[in-house]
């Protein structure tokens, strides 16, 4: 009944932990390991114009819904201008105003996006289009010409490939010639094709963004059109008709209002640069779980400041070292001193390193033992023994550092770092078992001990761990799943089958 | 491995895991740890129940009252001291008499001599908590120092010899005789060195022993041979053993006696974590024994008829002189 309870709880834990774990892994894209980088596109766009006398008001459409890309960061960056963000029928606007300036400005837009194919941002549903109003004779070659594709296609998408193949035919026919007359680049070209849509009542917009590939000091936007077919936007290449999107397409704006309007100024330049770097994929994560306020990232270690993170680093490492004390004394059956005073010893011998971990470690403990053994002949009370052999410990710490530092093995300094208590009531501890069980006791206790320190800083330095385990925190509620089964583990002890091996009647 | 471990189940052999998890956890409750661990009150128990104990002579409660140590064993050529909730035998020093040239130097069982003082600074380390469980302050108890019985005096290097008792639920399950050696010091705690021998719970016979995990015949020291020795007044050790059950309330537990020379057998100390070495020294796993024991429970039997009923279900399953392979 009780093993049930167990069992239960155990499964809760690992499920809770584990779901937690799965959600931050796959759903808020946390990475696995330590090393995993996001390449990240930083797109500037400067605006450059000269001041006039008055006020000055800038206007820059802005990137507002952009398939397979996720926002990053964005500033604005200006000198002396008041910056508002404002929403208006082509998107986003950014608005910067001053009241007076001299000479020429310069006022910079810089976004930071990252692929992600799955955001999936909605886009509202546009209604039908009104039937555009045109004067004739263009209405009559639009009709013309609307009726004709009609007839060769059967849907939105045909409709709009045999369109915009028809548009780039070289010899086009009379009709589209009169409509083409007036264009005069990519822009105007889609400008005509969303115009015929929509006198065949197809919502379709003009759609300007930058195809991002490494870097670029004067990135052309792109003119695409976008269709909707009544479910969602498809995108069609006015080159060739064909239903494409250029790969790593960022769309900055959409619709037939011009990039930039700047009042008050002249000679409006705009460029645009692209960047590309990589950001460590928690910083994304991050990002990412802010933008849709998962209560997640609150309990994300990476929230706390840099000096704390690094604390935690260590201490979350605890419970593997408790988890390994637990093999260790459960399932093998290795006899230490304190419960916990290996996995503190591990501890240390993360700053000191294994090999001189172990030396200093048993220099420190065979020198306060001996020590211990001189105290042992004044017979002092307990209270005041095990405080002076506290203080023994420190001078004995004292005294290692300073003569390995002279000696040049800088290695020694790092002695400091051992629990001097824990090293003191050890010590304490094995200078009892020394003399009521002899030598052979006490030093298989101490060994063990070292044995079970050194398992443990194994385990607890294996960088990909701990990677995970600062990570996913909730890894934790795993491993106390695990150690609450093992609470449970009645079999028998590793080094039990061999003490027990004369009962096995062979 | 795995075939280790199946033949060992096989052959009903209690793990420590499994001692600690289903027995000691299910069994024994923690608020009643106190009424074995603190050995003065196991003895004022023990007492009100009319059980036999060593008479105590005197009890040192702080470090004030060590120097109350010379009048207390004034009258006293041989005593014992010991802390009143050490663990393992530790801090226990066995006094069996005086020099003779100074009267405030004492003899050891191992024949050392100790002053007064070094006596007292021990008593101070028992007060202080040196040998007790937790570390916390202790009582230092000055008691009877058993004359053993002549029974085991062939097979003990010093020190006194005990039998350790396993009950279960109150029903006597297992049993040994605990021999102790030079490499012992006069202490009778297996881990220490001393050698465990078997005891056919039906008759009361030793079998063979067991020192430091491995199957002996004889004596280390003496070379004298450990099996076959009848234990006497077996009915009453079990009957004690049993009862410490009811006194106690520990559902698993190992009862500690001596045999007194003038006053029989006397309970020195219970234990509610005994030891498993006492399989290795019967050969024989606690396991299939507890089994029998849920069987054949009876909550309302007498200590009596609970020791007729072991008496009866456990003989020795092998012979003395059986020899082991190892």
């Amino acid at each position: 009944m009780k093993q049930n309870y167990v069992f239960a709880l155990a499964l809760l834990l690992a499920a809770v932990g584990m779901s937690v774990f799965v959600y931050k892994w796959r759903v808020l894209g946390f990475p696995l390991t330590d090393n995993q980088e996001t390449p990240v596109w930083t797109i500037e766009s400067a605006i450059s114009f000269d001041s006039g006398p008055g006020s000055i008001k800038v206007n820059l459409l802005i990137p507002t819904l952009t398939p397979g890309f996720r926002k990053l960061n964005e500033n604005p960056i200006s000198r002396g201008y008041g910056f508002s963000l404002n929403y208006g029928s082509g998107g986003r606007e950014a608005q910067w105003a001053v009241r007076r300036a001299d000479g020429p400005q310069t006022i910079y837009y810089r976004i930071s996006v990252y692929e992600d194919s799955q955001a999936d941002q909605s886009d509202t549903t546009p209604p039908f289009p009104p039937p555009p109003v045109i004067n004739e004779p263009f209405k009559t070659a639009v009709d013309v010409l609307v009726n004709d594709v009609r007839e060769q296609s059967a849907d939105t998408e045909s409709f709009t490939s045999e369109l915009l193949r028809r548009m780039n035919d070289p010899s086009p026919g009379p009709n589209l010639e009169l409509l083409l007359s007036d264009v005069s680049n990519d822009s105007d070209f889609v400008e005509v094709a969303t115009t015929m849509l929509a006198a065949a009542r197809i919502p379709a917009r003009k759609v300007h963004g930058f195809p991002l590939s490494g870097r670029q000091r004067r990135a052309q936007p792109v003119t695409w059109l976008e269709v909707h077919d009544g479910d969602r936007w498809r995108y069609f290449d006015p080159a060739t008709g064909e239903e494409s999107i250029p790969e790593r397409f960022l769309i900055w704006w959409r619709g037939n209002e011009s990039l930039v309007s700047v009042e008050g100024g002249s000679n409006v330049e705009v460029d645009f640069a692209v960047q590309r770097n990589h950001v460590d994929a928690i910083a994304i994560a991050r990002t990412h779980a802010g933008q849709d306020s998962t209560p997640l990232i609150d309990l994300s270690l990476y929230s706390l400041p840099i000096r704390t993170q690094a604390v935690y680093g260590v201490l979350l490492m605890i419970p593997i070292g408790a988890l390994i004390m637990v093999l260790m004394r459960n399932f093998i059956g290795v006899d230490a001193f304190g419960t916990f005073m290996p996995v503190l010893i591990a501890l240390a011998f993360r700053e000191t390193k294994l090999f001189w971990g172990v030396v200093l470690f048993t220099l420190l403990v065979a020198l306060g033992l001996s020590i211990r053994f001189l105290l042992e002949r004044l017979r002092l009370l307990l209270v005041p023994r095990l405080s002076a052999v506290l203080i023994v410990v420190v001078l004995l710490m004292l005294v290692i550092s300073l003569m390995s530092h002279k000696l040049g093995m800088e290695t020694g300094l790092s002695v400091a770092l051992f629990p001097m208590v824990i090293i003191a009531m050890t010590i304490e501890r094995m200078s009892v078992v020394w003399e009521e069980r002899g030598p052979t006791d006490a030093l298989r206790g101490a060994s063990g001990s070292l044995l079970v320190a050194i398992a443990a800083y194994i385990g607890m330095g294996l960088t990909w761990l701990e990677h995970l385990i600062f990570t996913f925190p909730e890894l934790l509620l795993l491993i106390l799943a695990l150690v609450v089964v093992a609470g449970r583990y009645t079999g028998y002890r590793l080094l039990e089958l061999s003490r027990f091996k004369a009962l096995t009647g062979d | 491995m795995f075939g280790v471990a199946n033949k060992l189940r096989a052959a009903g052999v209690l793990g420590l895991n499994e001692r600690n998890a289903e027995f000691i956890m299910r069994l024994n409750p923690r608020r009643l740890y106190p009424r074995v661990d603190d050995k003065a009150i196991t003895k004022e128990l023990a007492l009100q129940a009319g059980m036999a104990v060593p008479d105590l002579y005197g009890v040192i409660h702080h470090q004030g009252e060590v120097r109350r140590f010379r009048e207390i064993v004034a009258n006293y050529e041989s005593f014992v001291v010991k802390p009143a909730q050490g663990s393992g035998g530790d801090g226990i020093l066995v006094v069996t008499g005086r020099s003779q040239r100074k009267r405030d130097s004492f003899r050891l069982s191992s024949g050392m001599l100790m002053s007064e003082a070094e006596i007292e600074h021990h008593l101070s380390n028992i007060v202080g908590g040196q040998y007790s469980l937790s570390g916390h302050p202790d009582k230092a108890l000055i008691e009877y120092c058993v004359r053993f019985d002549p029974t085991f005096a062939e097979v003990s290097y010093q020190g006194v010899p005990d039998i350790r008792v396993i009950v279960y639920q109150g029903y006597p399950a297992m049993a040994m005789v605990r021999l102790p050696t030079r490499v012992s010091d006069g202490k009778a705690n297996l881990h220490q060195g001393a050698v465990g021998a078997g005891v056919c719970m039906s008759t009361g016979e030793t079998l063979t022993g067991v020192l430091d995990n491995d199957v002996v015949d004889e004596h280390p020291d003496t070379g004298a041979l450990i099996s076959g020795l009848l234990i006497p007044q077996w009915d009453f050790i079990l009957e004690s053993a049993a009862r410490g059950y009811d006194v106690t309330g520990l559902g698993y537990l190992g009862v500690d006696m001596v045999i007194d020379r003038y006053k029989g057998p006397l309970i020195l100390e219970m234990n509610a974590r005994p030891g498993l070495n006492i399989q290795i020294a019967n050969c024989t796993g606690l396991a299939c024994r507890i089994r029998r024991i849920d069987e054949i429970f009876d909550a309302d039997a007498t200590p009596e008829e609970r020791v007729r009923i072991c008496r009866r279900e456990f003989p020795a399953e092998r012979q003395t002189s059986m020899s082991f392979d190892l």
